[in-house]
């Protein structure tokens, strides 16, 4: 079996039994980290080390007792399999490069913020700021998002299973954005070139934001998001949202 | 920053856990405000019309058996008084604007915190954990607790400054967040007689809402002056003799979670400082949204 150091230990059992040495399964071992025991940037530090171990697999590690903890799994740049295992805080993978990232919880701010590939999925809802610049990969939220879900978004893409909050892509410049419920005030304000699709109603669009016809790329923009974040949705319900470019240049008479 | 937290206790039998289970609220938020912090305790509703006064003595003198003496001689022979080191509660039926008037004459170096039928304020600089030790929190019962834990932006670092702020009675309020118009509020209110004791914009909040209660608004009616008044960013975290009520401003941009139960109500900045309630797994967490009054009653 695979032994990191004494409270680090490789089962593949219960997630209570963290503390319980346990033998492992074929091929790459789970490992259970538990920040009941451990802290977060020791746990860190492990998960970026992990990419200076050549391993024939995806390592997994499951995080166990997160309890709204800040910034775990950040600035990974290894592709790493891990399961935060409840409740998290913010910041949760930030930066995130190649890593497969699930929260079985909510998170708090800014969860995959930064994020440059990889996939973050996040079981429960996500408060404000998720996947906020995020550069690439994918960012799933099977529950709600907050406001501001996909702020100054640079080519990250981001399915929302549910709802997102007010001034949700605002500034966004890149990427691509899946709402399957509702969104709320200012929707895109000052938009760049990034896409927003929504399911559900749309409490307002922000300055420079406006609907526009759904054409064939759109649907299989759309069907193809909803298939890799594995959730299921008619892309023909979905409406597109992108920019006017009326903000690109200045002029003396916008009413905004 | 700053780091709200609130918890109402449903069922009759737990309140005796109420300090065990809002003070590791209180100590975790001491990430966002570690400077001074404050909670306020409301009591089961009591048989007496006794009113309570939560005082604290700036001067570390040991004033509370004089208080005592002279209150009973001048004011209200009946009063008692439990004193804890800098604080205490004073018990009399004299009414608020009598007794804070006669305090401030002839103790001026006492802080008033709090008036009311069923609350208790403890206030201090420091820590959140040191207050937590010195005030025995854990030790508290009772319905509803409002706390606050401070990382003073606006104004200075005391005591008095501290959150949670009071008006009137029985009413108390905290904020993350910052105001960008507490002077014309406060000038506003001082033209109608309201007197404020520190210069913290909280404070303006605070009695900006229990005068619009004074004038006969719900407390509803009042927050909704206060969403069309009070520029600025905040969470606002009252408690009332009966309810604790929750409020975000537009932008939503302080932080607010909310957990509940069939054994309590807890609010937090954040759920990190709710993780070790019982029952929490299984609890419906949910974030406010912006504009919404959330209340719970007691």
């Amino acid at each position: 079996m695979a032994r990191l150091s004494p409270e680090v230990t490789a089962l593949d059992t219960m997630p209570n039994s963290a503390a319980t040495p346990g033998p492992t399964t074929l091929g790459e071992p789970t490992i259970d980290w538990d920040l009941s025991i451990r802290p977060v940037r020791e746990l860190n530090q492990f998960l970026h080390d992990l990419a200076h171990n050549a391993r024939p697999e995806m390592p997994h590690v499951r995080i166990l007792h997160p309890n709204g903890r800040h910034n775990l799994a950040v600035g990974l740049q290894v592709p790493a399999n891990i399961e935060i295992l409840g409740h998290a805080g913010y910041f949760i993978a930030g930066m995130n490069q190649a890593a497969h990232i699930t929260v079985d919880g909510n998170v708090g701010w800014s969860v995959a913020e930064n994020m440059m590939s990889g996939i973050v999925r996040v079981k429960g809802c996500a408060s404000e700021c998720a996947g906020a610049s995020a550069h690439g990969g994918l960012l799933v939220i099977e529950g709600d998002a907050s406001s501001r879900c996909g702020i100054s978004l640079k080519g990250g893409q981001i399915v929302v299973g549910g709802s997102v909050g007010h001034l949700s892509a605002f500034m966004a410049q890149a990427g691509t954005m899946v709402v399957c419920g509702d969104a709320g005030a200012a929707l895109g304000d000052s938009l760049y070139e990034a896409v927003i699709y929504v399911r559900g109603s749309i409490h307002s669009l922000g300055a420079d934001a406006r609907e526009e016809p759904m054409q064939t790329d759109d649907l299989k923009t759309v069907a193809d998001l909803l298939q890799r974040a594995a959730i299921s949705a008619d892309p023909q319900t979905f409406r597109r949202v992108a920019s006017a470019r009326q903000l690109y240049h200045w002029h003396a008479e916008a009413q905004y | 920053m700053c780091g709200i937290v609130g918890l109402l206790v449903k069922k009759p039998e737990l309140r005796r856990e109420l300090g065990a289970w809002v003070s590791p609220m209180l100590d975790c938020m001491g990430s966002r405000g570690p400077d001074s912090a404050g909670l306020a305790v409301f009591a089961e509703a009591p048989s007496t019309d006794l009113l309570r006064y939560s005082l604290y003595d700036i001067l570390a003198q040991d004033v509370w058996p004089t208080v005592l003496e002279r209150w009973n001689a001048n004011v209200d022979a009946a009063a008692t008084l439990a004193a804890h080191g800098q604080q205490a509660t004073l018990f009399s039926t004299t009414p608020s604007a009598l007794g804070k008037d006669w305090l401030s004459n002839y103790f001026p170096h006492l802080h008033c915190f709090s008036v009311g039928h069923v609350i208790d304020l403890y206030k201090d600089i420091g820590h959140p954990r040191e207050l937590i030790k010195k005030y025995r929190f854990a030790e508290l019962a009772g319905t509803h607790a409002v706390g606050h834990t401070r990382m003073a932006t606006e104004s200075a670092v005391s005591p008095a400054h501290a959150h949670p702020f009071t008006s009137g009675e029985d009413f108390c309020l905290v904020h993350n967040g910052s105001l960008s118009n507490p002077h014309s509020i406060r000038r506003k209110l001082e033209r109608r007689g309201i007197r404020f004791e520190t210069d913290n914009d909280t404070e303006a909040a605070c009695r900006f809402l229990e005068w619009r209660m004074s004038e006969g608004d719900s407390l509803e009616a009042a927050i909704h002056r206060g969403f069309a008044e009070l520029d600025g960013f905040y969470t606002l975290l009252i408690g009332t003799a009966t309810e604790l009520v929750l409020v975000r401003d537009a932008f939503a941009c302080k932080p607010a979670v909310a957990a509940e139960t069939d054994d309590y109500v807890a609010i937090s900045s954040e759920f990190q400082s709710l993780a070790h309630l019982p029952g929490i797994q299984q609890a419906r967490v949910f974030e406010p949204a912006p504009e919404q009054i959330y209340r719970w009653h007691v």
